[in-house]
């Protein structure tokens, strides 16, 4: 275990940081708020001369990805970044990129889709991509988002999962507010993920292939269903590094955070830095004797829907607060957690909170527990109780 | 491929090497007749064989020889860009 002194960063900043430590050969990218923090930070450092990086400015996010698979199927190391617009736009090719198993670290800074056009978070554009085979970490603060980004590339690059990793902060909330956070020793960053080997590379010329064939009926299904096992793969991937990254650091990063879930009746479960501000509501309730607890996902993809069910279902009470909306339909995380919990006891409470931005105040959080709260938390109108 | 793949037999990415790959001959694709090459004109200077989107001109050494219809589309790109009028569109050949 390492000491460092904390420095004051943004989220943002801190993840440009592990970017730069990273060192990745080529990042296409494409400015948007807010994720422009990230690689304007990140470009100054480059420019600096901190990190040897090709830094590809592209014209859109379409071509973002584009360039990034082209050069992550090369064989170098590659990262992006993006926010909402950003990621509809590029949300076509990120489809491709997992198909092509390109290992991608992408920050995302989470905000919301247009339209109303809003620059705030919510966790829309990350659930537009939800079901392309990438896989999605959530941080809570800045430290976590720096972390998540550190482990990122091992994640993505190991051999079972070669696949996409989005390491997703909240918008504003985390990318742009400053907080203390510990960066790690560049040596040991760079120790850490190694370097990056494809024994596939598009440039290996003495070895060539067809990458991203043409699949009709016969082959898709089985293309999709061998991506489906990747980033169950990532599942096991995320738990060893996790592993690795906390006998490092002393810092523990695993696909779930348990907060007084031991013997609770009342969980929460949720994304993002909302976390934080429940985990404070956790505390002033278990002072007053109720046994509550908060369940926080850092793997929304793949979803550890196993452990989900072992650790939820002895609840009487699960709420699950999702930053975004399914209209017509159930919210993205909540029809997760009740398909890991079918056939369970445990009464399912839905919630939708926070979109473009929207604060979530402690007093909501306690009305949730409380079931006092309606199914749009914090929204202006009459709202009958979920 | 005689024998269809199991899911797990893929790997990463469905890569195809060139011994995998099967060779379709997506000719049969053209609509509108096909390219044919006089080389009685024909200067060799390969503008159809950069062009060609289908690498469907053969080559021997740097003259061209002929044309794969197994893989020709048919898409005039050739005639378009030939300075000699050595490629011109004719119907297809009935076989």
């Amino acid at each position: 275990m390492i000491a460092a002194e904390p420095q004051l960063l943004t989220g943002g900043e801190a993840v440009a940081h592990a970017l730069c430590q990273i060192e990745p050969d080529v990042v296409p990218v494409y400015p948007i708020t807010p994720q422009t923090p990230i690689i304007q930070t990140f470009a100054t450092l480059v420019a600096d001369g901190a990190a040897h990086t090709e830094i590809v400015n592209v014209e859109s996010e379409h071509s973002a990805m584009s360039a990034a698979i082209g050069a992550a199927l090369a064989g170098a190391r590659t990262a992006t970044a993006t926010s909402s617009q950003g990621l509809a736009l590029m949300a076509e090719v990120v489809y491709i990129a997992a198909s092509m198993r390109a290992p991608i670290v992408m920050a995302v800074g989470n905000r919301a889709l247009s339209g109303p056009i809003n620059i705030h978070c919510d966790h829309s554009d990350s659930m537009l991509v939800r079901d392309s085979g990438v896989v999605q970490l959530f941080a809570e603060n800045a430290q976590e988002a720096y972390d998540l980004m550190v482990m990122a590339p091992r994640i993505a690059e190991h051999p079972d999962v070669l696949l996409p990793v989005l390491v997703c902060q909240d918008g504003f909330t985390i990318t742009h507010a400053a907080e203390p956070v510990e960066l790690l020793a560049d040596e040991l960053v760079r120790d850490f993920v190694g370097p990056y080997r494809r024994a596939d590379a598009l440039l290996d010329v003495s070895h060539p292939g067809t990458h991203g064939p043409f699949a009709m009926p016969d082959y898709y299904f089985e293309f999709r269903r061998a991506q489906a096992d990747a980033i169950t793969a990532a599942g096991r991937v995320i738990d060893e590094v996790a592993d690795e990254f906390e006998s490092l650091t002393g810092r523990r990063n695993g696909a779930l955070e348990q907060y007084q879930v031991g013997g609770a009746d009342e969980v929460i479960v949720a994304l993002g830095s909302s976390a934080g501000t429940i985990k404070d509501v956790v505390d002033e309730l278990r002072a007053a004797q109720r046994h509550v607890g908060l369940l926080k996902i850092r793997a929304f993809r793949p979803l550890p829907l196993r452990e989900l069910r072992c650790l939820l279902s002895d609840a009487a009470d699960v709420f699950v607060l999702d930053r975004a909306d399914s209209p017509g339909g159930a919210p993205p995380l909540a029809a997760d957690v009740a398909f890991a919990l079918a056939g369970e006891a445990s009464c399912l409470h839905s919630h939708v909170y926070g979109l473009g931005g929207r604060d979530l105040h402690p007093e909501a959080v306690r009305d949730v527990f409380l079931q006092r709260a309606p199914h749009y938390v914090g929204v202006r109108g009459d709202e009958c109780p979920a | 491929m005689s024998e269809l793949m199991r899911w797990d037999e893929l790997g990463p990415g469905g890569v195809v090497t060139p011994t995998e790959s099967p060779r379709p001959k997506t000719g049969d694709w053209r609509t509108n007749g096909r390219p044919e090459l006089r080389l009685d004109r024909c200067v060799s200077c390969l503008l159809c064989w950069l062009y060609c989107p289908d690498s469907a001109f053969k080559l021997e050494g740097t003259t061209l020889v002929g044309i794969d219809y197994d893989v020709c589309k048919g898409c005039e790109l050739c005639v378009e860009v030939c300075p000699a009028a050595a490629l011109e569109m004719a119907p297809e050949a009935d076989t």
